[in-house]
């Protein structure tokens, strides 16, 4: 069976992680590297493993089209515009772990199937891709009339982007809490936390139900979509019972990642590549299979 | 009029919202923020404890919209401004100008005490917004002189006036305030702050420490009305600091009838330093987390004392309240094996 090939532009942590996700997947072929510095580790561990490195960045990838079919965009919301632009002129399939959600917000578990034909598919963020499951475990039990979510994630998981641009991860989700998750009105809040050794990723999801009385039937449904996330996310699990008071729900999550590049306690990068690598292997399957 | 040795900050209608449980009325804030104004309180703080946007299920949900409490703080002041706070991660950029929209000049951006930088565009905001601009290092216990001195130099760097050491635990015993507050003297140019809670009877004593090694911004709330069993108190700290010969700008007699004429009849409960808050101070847990696990202790059936100890022991930060709830299931599970 013929592999999409995949091109990373953004050899940082979030690249490199994804690289080793990628090379597990029997649908999807890693095939370059896309940097802007010849010097930088990422780069040097793509040439190593075997792979093609581009490092003159977009301008260098545009060259080498023939080396893609899908492109993942790890750099930042401002660059993405304008790779993005050229790539979906090309042709090409992009998945944008940036903040910039050119394309439809994307949760695999929640929403893959509507958006596979659309050019751009954007990852939400890592407090997103953590808890919208849940959401919408929820609303599609009972009307969720506001969602809330606390995302806690150890400090030294929290890059020099993230904290720059920290209102990003709160526009962001609480739309897409919304867009994806079902409900009504969303918010979202983000902690960091310096303890050493670090702390797994913790996400809390507090929704306001329309109504009680549907309390079993919304376990089952949220007990049915971990067990969904844990097919690419295996360290993904509640941490005890949902609480009830009323229409209220409280929800307890911890995200161990995979420990592929990141270690373990990074749970909000490991979901967010996981999510994509997800979406991509997803993607490629339904594109393999119109072939046929 | 002589100058002021340092300017009092009450957060009374802050801070207080914790142990209001977040319901301030309207009223309360009219009444309270009037009396500041005729006291002589420079600046004083309103929004929900948890800062600008933190009406929320974790938190509390604000009985009233705190835009709305903003602008009735603000209508009263003669020549009192009113501040507010914000914590990234929490409140956002358009939170803040709405704020100021609603009267606010002063903001006061709070991290976790290793965190400043996530306040980078807020500071900058702040200043752009021509407000008094403060950088808040919580948790100071949390961490080293020498990093205290490393999110300082940060805060400063971003626009911050004033920055301040915030014993958000009342943790902290005086020689640690004396050596926190001298050390920032040393290193940076802006002023410097001290907030204190009063969970080991240490509040005043500690707010001395702070002023003796030249904190000009010092926080209080009247009859104590804060997180935990609250902050230093106002009306008092008037009257010690004149004792000690310092110039606070405040009239006694009006700041205790504000105290105790307006606030003390809203209280829900007095501030007592109690079982839980004397843990919250001895183990090191975020003041605001005190009424959270008293709901989480009966709902679940176990001791509160058992969880702030484990929440102090996790290294819990400020806004972790969810941590409460997850800690006491895990003990009910566990007392139920």
């Amino acid at each position: 069976m013929k592999k999409l090939k995949v091109g990373i532009i953004g050899s940082g942590n979030i690249g490199t992680d994804l690289m080793y996700k990628i090379e597990r997947s029997d649908a999807l072929q890693m095939s370059v590297m896309v940097g802007i510095d010849p010097d930088s580790e990422g780069l040097k561990r793509a040439a190593e493993r075997g792979y093609e490195v581009v490092a003159n960045g977009i301008d260098g990838l545009m060259e080498k089209l023939e080396l893609v079919d899908i492109v993942f965009d790890a750099t930042s919301a401002k660059a993405h515009q304008h790779h993005s632009d050229l790539l979906v002129a090309a042709g090409k399939k992009v998945i944008d772990l940036t903040p910039a959600a050119i394309g439809p917000f994307t949760v695999p578990t929640v929403n893959l199937n509507e958006h596979f034909e659309k050019p751009n598919l954007n990852m939400v963020t890592c407090g997103g891709q953590a808890t919208i499951p849940i959401v919408n475990a929820i609303s599609r039990v009972v009307e969720v009339e506001y969602a809330e979510i606390v995302a806690t994630v150890a400090s030294k998981s929290a890059g020099p982007g993230t904290r720059a641009n920290i209102d990003e991860f709160t526009h962001t989700t609480s739309k897409a809490i919304e867009q994806v998750g079902g409900a009504k009105k969303g918010k979202a809040i983000i902690i960091l936390n310096p303890a050493e050794p670090p702390i797994l990723m913790r996400d809390t999801v507090h929704a306001l139900m329309a109504a009680d009385g549907q309390e079993q039937a919304v376990i089952t449904s949220i007990n049915e979509m971990v067990k969904e996330v844990q097919s690419y996310v295996p360290g993904y699990r509640l941490r005890g019972e949902p609480q009830f008071d009323g229409r209220k729900v409280s929800v307890f999550l911890e995200v161990e990642g995979a420990g592929d590049f990141f270690p373990p306690y990074s749970g909000n990068l490991d979901i967010m590549t996981a999510a994509a690598a997800k979406v991509a292997n997803e993607m490629a399957k339904q594109l393999m299979a119109a072939e046929v | 009029m002589t100058q002021r040795s340092f300017e009092i900050l009450d957060v009374t209608l802050r801070d207080g919202s914790h142990a209001m449980k977040h319901a301030f009325t309207e009223q309360h804030v009219h009444d309270t923020a009037k009396g500041l104004d005729l006291a002589g309180v420079n600046y004083f703080e309103v929004s929900h404890g948890d800062g600008l946007g933190g009406s929320s299920l974790q938190y509390g949900l604000s009985k009233v919209d705190e835009l709305k409490l903003i602008e009735a703080a603000a209508d009263v002041c003669k020549s009192s401004k009113v501040s507010v706070l914000l914590i990234p991660g929490i409140g956002i950029k358009e939170d803040l100008q709405d704020a100021v929209k609603a009267g606010a000049k002063m903001v006061r951006v709070a991290t976790h005490v290793t965190e400043a930088d996530v306040a980078a565009q807020h500071i900058a905001l702040g200043r752009e917004l021509g407000l008094k601009t403060v950088g808040f290092l919580m948790m100071a216990h949390m961490a080293s002189v020498e990093k205290i001195v490393e999110q300082a130099k940060l805060f400063e760097s971003y626009g911050a006036e004033v920055v301040y050491v915030t014993d958000s635990a009342g943790y902290m015993l005086p020689h640690e305030v004396t050596e926190r507050i001298t050390a920032l003297k040393q290193s940076v140019g802006c002023e410097i702050g001290f907030h204190g809670h009063n969970n080991l009877s240490m509040a005043m004593a500690n707010t001395v420490a702070a002023v003796e090694a030249g904190a000009t911004y010092i926080d209080g709330s009247l009859r104590a009305l804060g997180a935990g069993s609250g902050n230093t108190q106002t009306e008092v700290m008037v009257a010690v600091l004149e004792r000690l010969g310092y110039n606070t700008g405040i009239d006694l007699y009006n700041i205790m009838d504000v105290a105790n004429e307006v606030v003390a009849p809203f209280m829900q409960r007095p501030q007592e330093i109690t079982g839980s808050s004397l843990i919250m101070g001895y183990s090191g847990v975020y003041s605001s987390f005190l009424l959270h696990t008293q709901t989480a202790a009966e709902k679940f059936g176990v001791d509160e004392r058992d969880i702030l100890v484990e929440l102090g022991r996790m290294k819990a930060v400020g806004g972790q309240e969810d941590l409460i709830y997850d800690v006491a299931q895990s003990f009910a599970a566990k007392k139920a094996q």
